[in-house]
């Protein structure tokens, strides 16, 4: 099975006009007997808030993040951003995008891209002309 | 308008400056690792009435977190679990980016806190707890009387 980054979404998506960075989510990419689990870490990002598209075999995910500073405050040390996610995958023949699954938890978006069924040998006719 | 001619990258400026970024991505991405600072990531922000400690713990439940408070040190403790459906024995790793188990961290904070007035909360991975600065510890305005 072949995954791969897939040409920047940014070449082939609208710029956002957010003020947060976009980063490329950490993901851990697994395989099991029947499905594909893709495993995206995005801190701060709402279920309701992730887009998962499918064009061409290429898998696009997008996270925005809806953390906010505490009211109030000024932030005195820093170690993180908060940021929206993206990042695409291309997906082989072995799996079928039409069926995906998507949970998100904890900050962390699983997907579960089941395998595709072998195409059927066919045989073909010969018709005589 | 610039002519794009196969294997003269310098011929296209905004080609080749496209290039150079995403070298920069693809060696700030293998460096990030070694770079790594203590996990989680922290932030810290202060307002009037005490400090807010944000942390990014994503993966983590929140049930695995330990949150403890005493005088004026926070020490968040956790741990965080590979996925119980990877540990299958005909599982294949096509790419693994995160990190798991345990970790520690403590953090001084500028005043002492008053552990039953702390408050944590967690949503989507981020760990938000807030540390009240105790009546009697905030600083006062002293009013200068007239002789």
């Amino acid at each position: 099975m072949s995954e791969q980054t897939a040409a920047t979404p940014a070449q082939t998506q609208p710029e956002t006009t957010r003020k947060v960075p976009l980063r490329s989510p950490v993901t851990d990419i697994y395989e099991t007997r029947d499905a594909l689990v893709l495993l995206m870490e995005m801190p701060g990002v709402d279920a309701n808030d992730v887009e998962i598209a499918v064009d061409n075999r290429v898998l696009t995910v997008t996270g925005r993040s809806s953390a906010k500073a505490p009211p109030g405050c000024t932030l005195v040390h820093a170690e993180y951003r908060d940021a929206d996610y993206q990042r695409a995958f291309t997906l082989s023949d072995a799996v079928d995008p039409s069926r995906i699954d998507a949970v998100a938890a904890d900050g962390v978006l699983r997907l579960t891209v089941p395998k595709a069924a072998p195409e059927p040998a066919r045989r073909i006719a010969v018709r005589r002309a | 308008m610039f002519y794009t001619t196969p294997g003269s990258g310098w011929l296209d400026p905004l080609r080749e400056m496209e290039r150079m970024r995403q070298e920069m991505d693809r060696l700030f991405g293998e460096l990030m690792p070694t770079l790594r600072r203590e996990f989680p990531p922290m932030n810290i922000w202060a307002g009037e009435n005490g400090v807010v400690v944000t942390a990014q713990v994503p993966g983590v439940r929140p049930d695995d977190l330990e949150i403890t408070v005493h005088e004026n040190t926070l020490t968040l403790k956790g741990r965080r679990e590979p996925d119980p459906q990877a540990a299958a024995p005909d599982v294949a790793y096509h790419r693994q980016e995160r990190s798991y188990g345990s970790f520690a961290r403590t953090v001084a904070l500028p005043f002492r806190v008053d552990p039953e007035k702390v408050n944590a909360r967690f949503d989507n991975g981020i760990l938000t707890v807030e540390l009240p600065r105790p009546e009697a510890d905030k600083p006062r305005r002293i009013q200068v009387k007239k002789a």
